[in-house]
């Protein structure tokens, strides 16, 4: 094939000292996998299994850890209704996205279609914010939401509402949640929105002009074609969002700080206070071990139930 | 598509469709833009104006404070500093990367799963969750307030799903390729290095861009590892800057739209590579 340009130096490719194909092989293979595995042994395998074992001790990150308290970091974690707190949080912003944020994305894939003209310059600027920092979405955002309609703009268009008063959107706890979650929409609905371009791209126009000919109605269209071809995009997507919302950090930290009253806590910005705030590196060291945890639990269980799935529907 | 309508009629209704879809898009673009916009309002104001009329376009436009921001030196370090810290991120994770997933897609050898699962083990932990144990492993290290500590984390962390994104590209390149190089000569290596690479520039690029794009953009891992102000990054620079200068809305917009700049910038010119990427990464299959 397109090969030429190789054979003609293979005088110069010799093995070097006459090392048989076979080891040399071996040693590529073992060669191009050590820089990987040093790095997940020793920040992702060797961390872990140390934190595991700090997890067992009342530390406060100084000299050895000798306060052996067997299992009292995890009776208190899960005894304390903050932590509780983070993960109710959490699991009403995974609740959120997957049921506002996703079929939004969707419904707004659905139509841009595949040849709306300019789909393309909406994509661009709905993709937009996924590039902006954690940083600068807070600061941005935490200004348009000061309270005081003169300063903060969502009020300031609210309040054109005869009657409406301001909204505290950061400072209410019945509210905060909803504002951080109308950011991570902001920030993140066109990422979604691409996974979903990218997938009804790939569903071949043949199928949709087959079904339309025998007679599909436009939701039977959508229900019974597009959506079960969409199936591993989705798949995809809620995995990403889930994953993704539960190790939401910098942003709810920057605007909220878990606050007001631990209404926007979750379980990163719990972590980060008994771990980097009071430095109390047992305790949080025992909290990023459930946190690891459930994150593990997710994923297998993700994979459980759609590995089968996608098994089954194969027969 | 609409042979079964009258057609004067079907092409009315599309036009219809056509028009509200814009409108719906164009709201929605505006609404996407807000916080933008008003950012850039806010940083060609002076301070007095941001708090008189902070929602009107900046007529004159007032550069005070975004100059000001550009001829302090702070800026600039942390400018460096996020560059270092990108372009070093970005290289570690494009070689690693390119050669286990070679590896993965390409060769032979007992135990390749297990091999695979273990790396690719790092998706189901995210930084966000791992940074407390990573943190006290940096510190045994003596990696803490070290622009390397922030680099080997951020590479460590990216490795996982790249591997997952080139390991899908190599395969889909035809095995008769291979065979032909192997008959003419080539060792593994040469393969790798000469054919395999050069034809995975795409793939390679879009790796590239998005690694670029989280380094860039991370806050976590510097605001554990770096204490010393001469090593911020940006977005820990501006997070400061903002925790300093909070009370002057005026400087602390110019200060975040200069530092929003470079991503703006680079996301109009790369949107192609890290679309792909994201899309290559997230339809795997």
């Amino acid at each position: 094939m397109r090969a030429t340009p190789v054979s003609q130096d293979t005088a110069a490719l010799e093995e070097p000292g006459g090392v048989s194909p076979r080891t040399q092989n071996k040693l590529v293979i073992f060669l191009f996998l050590l820089p990987a595995f040093i790095l997940f042994f020793v920040f992702l395998a060797y961390p872990i299994l140390q934190s595991v074992y700090y997890s067992f001790f009342d530390w406060a990150g100084f000299g050895p850890a000798e306060d052996f308290v067997a299992l009292d970091n995890f009776r208190r974690i899960l005894t304390d209704e903050i932590f509780h707190k983070a993960i109710i949080n959490g699991i009403i912003i995974v609740g959120m996205s997957l049921l506002i944020q996703l079929p939004f994305s969707l419904a707004l894939a659905m139509m841009v279609g595949r040849d709306l003209p300019g789909r393309a310059f909406f994509r661009t600027i709905f993709f937009m914010p996924y590039v902006f920092s954690e940083v600068i979405t807070a600061i941005m955002w935490s200004s348009i939401m000061n309270p005081d309609p003169s300063r903060g703009f969502l009020n300031a268009v609210w309040t054109l509402i005869p009657g409406a008063e301001p909204i505290l959107w950061l400072a209410e706890p019945g509210i905060v949640l909803t504002s951080i979650f109308i950011v991570l929409t902001w920030k993140f609905f066109g990422f979604h929105l691409l996974l979903y371009m990218a997938g009804l791209q790939n569903i071949p126009r043949e199928i949709e002009e087959a079904a339309i000919i025998d007679g599909a109605s436009r939701p039977q269209l959508f229900f019974r074609i597009i959506l079960p071809l969409l199936s591993s995009t989705i798949r995809t997507s809620v995995y990403l969002s889930v994953l993704g919302s539960l190790q939401q950090f910098a942003l709810i930290w920057l605007m909220t700080k878990g606050g007001p009253v631990n209404a926007s806590e979750v379980m990163s910005t719990y972590m980060y206070r008994y771990g980097f705030v009071r430095f109390d590196l047992g305790y949080g060291s025992a909290v990023a071990i459930v946190m690891l945890l459930i994150s593990l639990l997710f994923s297998v269980l993700y994979l459980r139930l759609f590995r089968q799935r996608d098994y089954l529907s194969g027969l | 598509m609409q042979a079964t309508l009258p057609k004067s009629s079907a092409k009315k209704n599309q036009r219809m469709t056509r028009i509200s879809q814009y409108v719906v898009l164009s709201i929605l673009s505006v609404l996407v833009l807000v916080p933008v916009v008003m950012l850039t309002f806010a940083a060609l104001k002076t301070r007095g104006e941001v708090m008189a009329t902070p929602y009107t376009v900046p007529v004159p436009a007032h550069w005070e404070n975004l100059t000001f921001v550009l001829s302090q030196s702070t800026f600039w370090e942390m400018l460096r500093n996020s560059l270092l810290v990108m372009v070093a991120t970005t290289a570690g994770v494009v070689v690693i990367c390119s050669l286990a997933a070679f590896v993965f897609a390409r060769m032979h050898f007992r135990g390749k799963d297990l091999a695979f699962n273990l790396l690719t083990l790092g998706l189901m932990f995210p930084i966000n969750v791992a940074i407390l144990p990573v943190y006290l492993v940096l510190r045994q290290m003596s990696l803490t307030d070290d622009l390397w500590g922030v680099i080997l984390v951020q590479t460590a962390f990216q490795v996982a799903g790249n591997i997952m994104i080139l390991n899908g590209f190599f395969r889909s390149i035809p095995n008769e390729l291979q065979d032909a190089a192997y008959i003419d000569g080539c060792t593994t290596f040469d393969f790798f290095r000469r054919i395999l690479l050069p034809l995975a520039r795409p793939a390679l690029s879009a790796v590239a861009a998005l690694t670029m794009v989280v380094s860039w953009n991370d806050l976590l891992v510097p605001l554990v590892v770096i204490n010393s102000e001469e090593l911020w990054p940006l977005p820990l620079g501006t997070m400061q800057f903002q925790g300093q200068y909070g009370r002057d809305l005026a400087l602390v917009s110019a200060f975040v739209a200069l530092s929003a700049i470079p991503a703006v910038i680079f996301y109009l010119f790369a949107e192609r590579q890290i679309v792909s990427g994201l899309t290559a990464g997230a339809i795997k299959g």
